[in-house]
């Protein structure tokens, strides 16, 4: 983990992000810190609702309105850029940050072929003329492991299927050469035996151009495999963070432990999983104190009113009073009903 | 019933209603003219359409606020004949109205029906069906309604026609806007037939009637309702072209069509209020009923809010 | 004597040629999907028979032909020694559809929007007239939200009032309304989060120990198959290339493309095992490789492969349809699956 000696690439600081409605100011994203060092792969996982998506949203300035950024900052290298206009950060997105999202569709245009797509991006963003863009578009196919890049580049994106629809994503997310790819759910669409192709991809990319990758995404399988730490998120929090081994073998919060015991596992067969109670709240109804108090098997007095910050917990930071000197306070007994 | 009262100002409709002040003055602009026409029995100075109380010395009187010659027993002012104008434009206006929905509703039901059939049985009735209504796209809707009516014309005798000149005018114009309707359901049905609650109602075994209508049908309702509130505007300018070309409502019925043709005989004299203010009344009309049918679109439009 | 559920030869072919005018006009060919090309299942009463395959396999449309949803093109499915497709009368059909019910994919699109979540689980009730009369229709339904861990009261709301995975219990309440033996569930939990569906295969587990149903599990998720079922078939363009008792198949799978779905697993123990990209993607079931359909993709394939059908020959207690494993090509191997570490605390 280089987190702690070098500058971080990337550091989010208290960042929230609300959506106004008629009902009142709904909180989606509360207070969430982190960092990514370079080259550092850190993995964002959630169940839907927990707003790991709008987190990466937020950082590449592409919050849908109502939504917006309410309170914190978002560093890159050490220059804010949540609060650019438009149009610069237009630039810094395609220059400095990639962007790969769930459904290839929506990065590319149905109109042009993808060589035309990947050479704009290209000149957009570095001083090559026509035929050096076109250079390094082959090389970017090609980099990304699309059979016969040569006469592919002249295919639209429909004469693709969804996996190499996805790889071309990749590469049009490569063509600046950026220092961070914020991917979202980038392997949920596909099939298993190309999510692997695409997980695989992704981490030989980031092995040899050091660049970091924030992967957000719900599948604990596709985090383990790639990322170098992982964070928790349960309603808008982050519930933990820490090195991804620690997290997944030694999950210091609740909520962790049981998001582990969930996933159906190969080894041991028809008794019960381990489940959760009910369900993540609605961004109207976040309980007060520890927003994960209602479900929680552990819980005390103190987490009904207290809310947790993320603590030292084990080899990770986990937002539970379990691991503060003072506790939890008084034991209560679990009374959810399943709703 | 108090249940469904919360629940309805509860809704994002009614919220998206209150938050946009023109679709309030439209809505309340057409509530006002509606509730205006049809108790014009009670309320209207004068009853138009009797002849006897009709008297010739009246006739012609321009609108009491830019002449010394009107008369506050005509505050329009009236035609040659020494109708009122206010008290035609109230009756015509109701008239208009009662063509303006029954032709919708003729519409309404004829698409709904052709196009829940199109959509959910397919195939070669699906085809049938929507050729028919491709050939009578190709026509403007106005055209189609003349035919019908020029048939109808055709088929029974000028006396016997202005009897039932109202029910031909309502069969023409409803005739002339199904497709639409239909169009929009079959495209609706053949999204809702393929999700899994309809699907889920296959297994039990229902027979297709009862999956259309109590299933399909309810989910379908939204983009129909739009349709037949823009379409209300449409029809009653249908009407009112018709009426003014002289083969909608006749004289003895005037609606604001029929009013407008009649003061277009005489505009030429600079008698300009008796078509002045009936074409007002329907510019009014229309355009507070399109207003409401524009707000209603985009607020059952999920992808717009 | 054949079994509780019996699959012979199912075929399902779909039309998706462009219209007759265009066809012609531009002279192009009909085009025909072979979904479902010959499949045979046998399931036991009380059991639960998982189909897995990648998107496009026919998974689905297998559990379509099995509730009727299409008819299929050939063979034949016996329900409890009722032919269901040679189906006799409306009567019989009827009396067959209430003992098997579907559970659907999409919490979101499975329940009717504008209806009360009482008259959806009461439907089937009504439609088969299992109940005596009202105050019997409501103890039915208020017992079914109970058994799936809802409240009575929730029968007033509607489903857009509920989160993904208790639209799901409301979905299983309406499949059990009809006190079916048979449950066909198509992917029941790959909509929802991990946590809660944890929350549904432990109900439906649960329901099954209670109710004694059968299930046919379809899915595209190796964990929660080999979780929840006592034998798997894994489908490859429309054909059964393996199926085995569910230890046998992820102990010692057969066939290449079994052992290559194995290989994707992702390994959440991080033993420091890699997921093993498998080259290639699967091809267009409009025009399936010949022979085998798996051979453009698997890396012992030869003439024989391209050109001669592999047939379904018992192995190991299992069926496998490979000329590999038929010749003895390819050996047999054991695979281990390291114990889940302490997580419970």
């Amino acid at each position: 983990m280089a987190a702690t000696n070098n500058p971080p690439l990337l550091e989010v600081r208290n960042l929230r992000v609300e959506f106004p409605t008629r009902r009142g100011t709904l909180l989606a994203v509360d207070d969430v810190s982190f960092e990514i060092a370079p080259g550092e792969v850190l993995g964002v996982v959630g169940e839907s609702g927990a707003g790991k998506s709008l987190t990466g949203n937020a950082i590449i300035g592409l919050l849908e309105p109502p939504g917006r950024i309410a309170a914190g900052e978002v560093r890159l290298e050490g220059r804010r850029i949540d609060n650019l206009p438009y149009e610069e950060m237009r630039k810094v997105r395609g220059a400095r940050i990639g962007a790969i999202f769930q459904d290839p569709l929506t990065s590319l245009n149905p109109l042009y072929s993808v060589g035309r797509q990947l050479v704009e991006t290209i000149q957009t963003h570095l001083p090559l003329n026509a035929a050096a863009a076109r250079k390094r578009a082959l090389d970017l196919l090609k980099e990304v492991g699309i059979p016969g890049a040569e006469h592919r580049l002249d295919h639209y994106p429909h004469q693709f299927s969804g996996g190499m629809r996805q790889r071309v994503v990749i590469a049009l997310a490569l063509c600046a050469g950026p220092r961070l790819i914020v991917a979202d759910e980038p392997t949920t669409a596909l099939d298993v035996s190309i999510q692997a192709q695409i997980i695989a991809l992704l981490k030989r990319l980031c092995r040899e151009h050091g660049t970091a990758v924030m992967l957000v995404t719900h599948d604990m399988g596709v985090i383990a495999e790639t990322a170098d730490r992982v964070a928790v998120m349960y309603a808008g929090r982050v519930a933990e963070i820490g090195p991804v081994r620690d997290v997944i073998k030694n999950a210091q919060h609740p909520y962790t432990k049981g998001l582990m015991g969930s996933i159906p596992h190969l080894g041991e067969r028809g008794g019960r999983l381990t489940q959760i109670d009910g369900s993540m709240p609605r961004l109207n109804a976040i309980p007060k104190g520890c927003a994960f108090n209602p479900r929680c098997t552990l819980r005390g007095q103190r987490c009904l009113v207290e809310r947790p910050e993320l603590m030292a917990a084990g080899a990770s930071r986990a937002a539970c009073w379990l691991h503060d000197s003072r506790g939890v306070g008084a034991p209560i007994g679990k009374e959810t009903v399943d709703a | 019933m108090a249940d469904w009262f919360r629940r309805a100002a509860d809704s994002d409709i009614w919220w998206s209603f209150k938050s946009s002040p023109l679709t309030v003055v439209a809505a309340v602009a057409t509530l006002l003219i509606i509730l205006v026409s049809f108790l014009s029995p009670l309320i209207a100075p004068h009853t138009p359409f009797d002849p006897g109380s009709l008297n010739l010395s009246d006739g012609l009187k321009p609108p009491v606020f830019v002449s010394d010659e009107g008369d506050w027993t005509f505050p329009l002012g009236t035609d040659d004949q020494g109708r009122d104008i206010l008290s035609s434009i109230m009756y015509g206006t109701r008239l208009s109205l009662v063509v303006g929905f029954a032709s919708v509703i003729v519409a309404m039901v004829l698409g709904i029906a052709l196009g829940l059939v199109s959509g959910y049985v397919g195939g070669a009735v699906d085809a049938v069906i929507m050729r028919i209504a491709d050939v009578q796209l190709t026509f403007p809707a106005i055209l189609v309604a003349l035919l019908i009516d020029g048939i109808v014309r055709g088929l029974i005798s000028v006396q016997r026609h202005d009897e039932i000149a109202i029910y031909v005018i309502v069969g023409a114009i409803g005739l002339s806007f199904w497709v639409q309707y239909a169009r929009t359901v079959r495209g609706s049905v053949l999204v809702e037939k393929n999700k899994e609650y309809v699907q889920a109602a296959r297994v039990i075994g229902l027979s297709p009637v009862l999956i259309m209508v109590r299933h399909v049908l309810p989910n379908v309702t939204g983009p129909v309702l739009v349709i037949a509130t823009l379409n209300l505007g449409l029809a009653i300018i249908s009407e009112a072209t018709l009426s003014f070309l002289g083969v909608g409502l006749p004289s003895t019925q005037p609606s604001l069509g029929t009013l407008i043709r009649l003061g277009n005989e005489v505009l030429q004299s600079g008698d300009w209020w008796i078509t002045v203010f009936p074409g007002a009344t329907l510019a009014a009309l229309v355009l507070a009923v399109n207003l409401l049918g524009d707000w209603l679109r985009d607020a059952l439009n999920p992808k717009l809010r | 004597m054949p079994e509780f559920v019996q699959i012979d030869g199912l075929k399902r072919y779909f039309d998706v040629s462009a219209p007759w005018l265009v066809r012609k006009l531009e002279g192009r060919p009909r085009q025909i999907v072979q979904a479902v090309d010959g499949v045979d299942i046998a399931i036991a009463k009380g059991e639960t028979f998982s189909l897995v395959g990648e998107s496009g396999c026919g998974k689905s449309t297998v559990a379509r032909l099995v509730v009727g949803l299409y008819p299929p093109s050939a063979g034949n499915i016996v329900f409890d020694g009722h032919d269901m497709v040679a189906g006799r009368g409306r009567a019989t059909q009827s009396a067959l559809r209430r003992r098997l019910q579907m559970i659907f994919q999409d919490p979101f699109a499975s329940l009717n929007p504008r209806w009360r979540v009482f008259d959806i689980i009461a439907e089937p009730i009504r439609a088969f007239g299992l109940a005596k009369d009202k105050d019997d229709l409501r103890r039915q339904v208020d017992e079914l939200l109970r058994q799936v861990r809802l409240t009575p009261a929730d029968g007033v709301k509607f489903p857009h009032e509920f989160s993904g995975g208790q639209r799901q219990r409301i979905s299983i309440a309406r499949a059990l309304a009809s006190q079916p033996e048979f449950l066909v569930c198509d992917e029941p939990t790959s909509a929802l989060d991990v946590s809660v569906q944890a929350q549904i295969l432990n109900l439906m587990m649960d329901l099954q120990r209670r109710l004694q149903l059968t299930y046919l599990f379809i899915s595209h998720n190796l964990a929660v198959v080999y979780h929840i079922s006592t034998r798997v078939g894994v489908m490859y363009l429309g054909r059964l290339v393996e199926q085995a008792p569910t230890e046998t198949l992820f102990r010692r799978p057969k066939h290449p493309y079994t052992r290559m779905l194995l290989d994707t697993i992702p390994d959440l123990e991080m033993t420091g095992r890699q997921r093993t990209p498998v080259a290639g993607e699967v091809p267009s079931p409009i025009n399936p490789p010949s022979g085998c359909t798996f051979h453009p993709r698997c890396p012992f394939a030869n003439e024989r492969c391209k050109a001669e059908r592999p047939r379904s020959l018992p192995v190991e207690g299992g069926l496998v349809a490979c000329h590999a494993i038929e010749e003895g090509r390819i050996p047999i191997e054991d695979r281990t699956y390291a114990a889940r570490s302490a997580l419970s605390s």
